[in-house]
């Protein structure tokens, strides 16, 4: 009945401005730890185009806004140095050269700040997608198989003062150290005593750094008693039963903490109080898989515990909900073995390396499964533990030794009274009865507690370090503050640019002449903003293909 | 009654034009009850550039005359902010901008023209690329988030409901009228209905056998680290939109937007791609001084337009209780005076301040059904589902 459909498209949409990759590899590796690295000699080694990409060394600015890790500025200068740093993070990670050895196109310096894939809302992709960074300029490469291994981040919690230089955290503290060689700390008190806590302190003394305690909620010891033990000879006090009450110093730096005891009901113990003189306090509570990536490409999550938070879902290969995407190491869950035993992330590598390696057809799956078979089998450990009940006993000692009025987000200065009141910020300088009335209880009345909403009410996370300090002590928190379970608290959403970049480095140098072309006003339909008294007539001209279907002509 | 789970008016879709006419019923002293699929302003009304400088339009007036009083008339802050500057970098820039001055002007309101120099000590971080831009003594902005919040909460201090997580799964006609909603948490009575659904909203209409043309999209957006307040925060150009935020955050959208099938009512998805480069080039072209600010966040929404890009806000001839209202991807700005308008449609039959002629849905009664495939807004995936003219309805 009707005439042929006339198909062109909108000058003004997206079609056929399609970002074009730079370059496309079979698998790219993101991470070059114990769990990455294996991952890409195992898929080299299999014949397979592998590219692994490591952000560090990360260059200073972005480390002085505690980007990746909670680097709390104790920084040495030398960290500006970037063949120096280049040199170090090569020297501190031998496997790096059975990397270059297999094959493995090895990138450092490179983070990863995007994962771009089609999908219901998104069509225009003819792969998925990573967007890549250095210092100067970004890039995008097309993958066929993605392994992500990137890690896990410290969990960090509030007191008075965490806001001065030297508050950091260990996973910082451990590249500070170990990759970097660049830790600017005389003296710290480790907060936690878990593996973390004392594989902090061990290491610290180590490297020439006096420990002035360790500091713990717990009644006794949380990680191995030996090694606790084998500290305390060191001279390393251990205070357990003990929170910290305040970080004290001038202009802004860290000069000693005041810790404090617990008493049975886990309040303040009355005179309890001791100052403890240090620069640096290193929080040690716990570590959480770094997730953020395999959020944006498209993997399922859950909530476990055990494994420090929301981990992706996978099956035994290794593989997430997306098939083209795996994960492997501490990304992939985190318990205290993974720190004690590199092995164990190692396995997971090689195991997401072999797996990638099958899919794309590299090799055989009798081979795939005789190369498995070699691999040696998973040690015997125990169970890992749930953290968050333990984390929550952080909190609620922090909160009663050092209150309300402390800063949950230090980007935007959101208290913890400001966020369970869900005050709008400060600066607006708001009052009024109706807002006054209004906190997590009302907006518990009209339906489960989401952070992403308070977020948006109250600022917290919404800052330059992109909630890296304040995501999981806000759920914490809001948890704690309306008694539901932290795994009912729905993971916020992580968006792109997953690393604060600057605007001159994202810039693309190679945008097509339609992109800059057509792209002339918001959204672009001819009448869309034209007066109601000049019906029809177009704000901008008209392109030919530009025109209103309003009736059948 | 507690069986009888109606109201006088049920709104269905919790985004910032469902929100306003129900905050303007329920202040009224209306019985009015808001269904939101997901939580209140989460989608597109709470999303946008915050941009409060429509004149253009029927609403244009109450607009103006409205935003400066929402913070007091709502009891919360909705961070908004007067004036507007648009900043040129090319001839044709120049002429977009002095054409929305001129509209601005045609209404009675003020503005001056700027020359490179000024718009530097005006905007310090724009360049020497900046040719010259216009200074709107009319026109503002304001923090979407906050305001679809405050919508919220001002409705219900007057009495007015809001049921969240609740999907509309159907409605139910009886004698030319639609007498009630059916949801996944079971059936509300209504006298009126109104469906403000954003997207979804065409999908309403089919249920009711009328033809409401409608194709979704999705757009994107760029925030980024705060830098010190620039004493006005409404500018914009070089084909962005956006504004400075009283924190300090650029915050910034436009570009090639992706023209998506939205086939059913569950919450599209609304990710970013790599547009948020180019949107990145785009502000830094803006704001040389801000070229080596970081970008700390970016996001998509969806929106949907109607055939000519305008909105639909009228109240149907049959079923006759019931008001369709679509902003066609412009609906921030305009909330207070379009809650308005629709609260006179419910309550008096039609908006006794605005002329909403231009807005009707009448004009769309010969748009054909493939319009889309026509026009060329078609997803580049799977061919447009849903609607179609005429044959929506099933009874």
């Amino acid at each position: 009945m009707s005439e042929p459909v006339r198909r062109e498209s909108d000058p003004r949409s997206i079609a056929g401005k399609a970002p074009r990759p730079e370059r496309h590899v079979a698998v790219v590796v993101v991470g070059g730890g114990a769990a990455g690295v294996a991952a890409a000699v195992e898929a080299a080694e299999a014949g397979v185009e592998v590219l692994l990409v490591d952000e560090n060394p990360v260059d200073n600015d972005t480390m002085a806004m505690d980007v990746p890790l909670y680097f709390g500025q104790r920084m040495q200068p030398s960290v500006r140095n970037r063949a120096l740093m280049l040199e170090r993070v090569v020297e501190s990670n031998p496997a790096l050269a059975s990397a270059y050895e297999a094959g493995v196109d090895v990138q450092l310096g490179t983070c990863v700040w995007g994962a771009f894939v089609n999908g219901p809302t998104v069509q225009e992709l003819d792969a998925p997608l990573l967007g890549l960074a250095d210092e100067r300029r970004s890039w995008l490469v097309g993958y066929d198989r993605l392994i992500v291994a990137a890690g896990a981040r410290d969990v960090v919690l509030g007191f008075p003062g965490w806001e001065r230089a030297g508050v950091m955290a260990a996973n910082a503290a451990f590249s500070l150290l170990t990759r970097y060689r660049a830790l600017a700390a005389r003296r710290m008190v480790v907060v936690g005593s878990g593996s973390l806590g004392l594989r902090t302190a061990a290491l610290a003394l180590e490297h020439g750094v006096d420990v002035a305690a360790i500091v713990e909620i717990a009644p006794r010891v949380r990680g191995d008693a030996e090694r606790a033990r084998s500290l305390e000879r060191r001279g390393v006090p251990i205070l357990t039963s003990h929170t910290i009450r305040e970080a004290r110093g001038r202009v802004g730096e860290v000069e000693s903490v005041v810790v404090v005891r617990m008493d049975d009901a886990g309040m303040p113990a009355a005179g309890s109080d001791r100052e403890l003189a240090c620069d640096t306090v290193c929080q040690a509570v716990g570590l959480t898989p770094s997730v953020e990536l395999l959020a944006l490409a498209g993997a399922r999550l859950r909530f476990a515990s055990a494994l420090g938070g929301w981990v992706p879902e996978l099956d035994e290969a290794v593989r997430t909900s997306v098939a083209t995407v795996f994960a492997a190491g501490d990304c992939a869950g985190f318990h205290d073995a993974m720190l004690a035993d590199p092995a164990l992330a190692r396995r997971q590598g090689r195991l997401a390396g072999l797996a990638v390696a099958e899919s794309l057809g590299a090799l055989g799956r009798r081979d795939a499964e005789g190369r498995r078979a070699k691999l040696d089998p998973e040690p015997p450990m125990q169970p890992p533990r749930e953290v968050h009940g333990h984390w929550q006993a952080w909190l609620r000692s922090l909160i009663h030794a050092g209150g309300w009025e402390v800063n949950v987000c230090q980007c935007e200065e959101v208290t913890r009274r400001e966020l369970v009141e869900t005050r709008p910020p400060r600066y607006l300088a708001w009052q009024s009865p109706q807002m006054s009335a209004r906190g997590l209880g009302t907006l518990l009345r009209d339906g489960p507690i989401n952070q992403d909403q308070i977020k948006r009410l109250t600022r917290a996370g919404m800052g330059p370090c992109q909630s890296r300090r304040c995501r999981e002590q806000v759920a914490l928190l809001l948890a704690e503050a309306t008694t539901t379970p932290v795994e009912r608290i729905p993971l916020p959403t992580f968006r792109p640019p997953l690393r604060p970049l600057p605007l001159s480095v994202l810039w693309p140098g190679d945008e097509p002449p339609a992109m800059r072309g057509d792209w002339v006003s918001w959204f672009g339909i001819p009448t869309q903003f034209s007066p109601h008294w000049e019906a029809g007539m177009a704000m901008d001209e008209p392109t030919a293909h530009g025109r209103l279907i309003m009736s059948d002509e | 009654m507690s069986d009888r789970q109606g109201a006088a008016v049920v709104i269905i879709g919790g985004g910032v034009t469902g929100l306003s006419a129900g905050w303007w019923l329920a202040r009224a002293g209306v019985d009015v009850l808001v269904l939101e699929r997901g939580i209140v302003g989460w989608e597109a009304s709470g999303r946008n550039g915050g941009g409060a400088t429509h004149v253009y339009s029927p609403f244009g007036l109450e607009e103006q005359r409205l935003w400066p009083q929402m913070d007091e008339l709502l009891g919360y802050p909705t961070e908004y902010q007067p004036y507007r500057i648009g900043v040129a970098l090319t001839e044709p820039q120049l002429a977009l901008a002095r054409r929305w001055a001129e509209i601005g002007a045609t209404r009675g309101f003020r503005w001056e023209s700027l020359d490179s120099r000024q718009l530097k000590e005006l905007v310090p971080i724009v360049g020497d690329n900046a040719i010259g831009g216009t200074y709107l003594h009319f026109g503002g902005h304001a923090n979407p988030q906050r305001t679809v919040q405050a919508y919220a909460w001002a409705l219900q201090d007057h009495g007015g409901r809001i049921l969240q997580h609740t999907t509309v799964t159907g409605l139910t006609q009886r004698g030319g009228r639609v007498t009630a909603v059916e949801t996944t948490r079971g059936t509300f009575d209504a006298d009126t209905v109104v469906v403000a659904a954003g997207p979804q909203t065409g999908l309403f209409a089919d249920m009711l056998g009328v033809w409401l043309p409608l194709a979704p999209a999705r757009v994107e957006m760029i925030a980024t680290e705060p830098i010190p307040l620039m004493s006005c925060g409404g500018v914009a150009g070089n084909g962005l939109y956006g504004r400075q935020t009283l924190r300090g955050n650029l915050v910034y959208g436009g570009g090639p937007h992706e023209w998506i099938n939205v086939p059913d009512m569950a919450a599209p998805d609304h990710p970013n791609t790599p547009l948020v480069r180019n949107l990145a080039r785009r502000l830094a072209e803006l704001f040389p001084g801000a070229a080596h600010v970081r970008l700390i966040r970016a996001w998509g929404g969806i929106v949907e337009n109607t055939p000519d890009g305008l909105p639909v806000i009228d109240r149907l001839a049959s079923p006759g209780n019931v008001i369709l209202a679509t902003m066609s991807s412009v609906g921030f700005g305009l909330s207070p005076a379009v809650g308005r308008g629709v609260s006179e449609l419910v309550l008096h039959g039609r908006c006794q301040f605005a002329d909403l002629s231009a807005l009707s849905l009448g004009r769309f009664a010969e748009t054909p059904a493939d319009w889309r495939d026509r026009a060329g807004w078609v997803s580049a995936g799977a061919p447009v589902a849903g609607a179609a003219a005429g044959d929506g309805a099933d009874e």
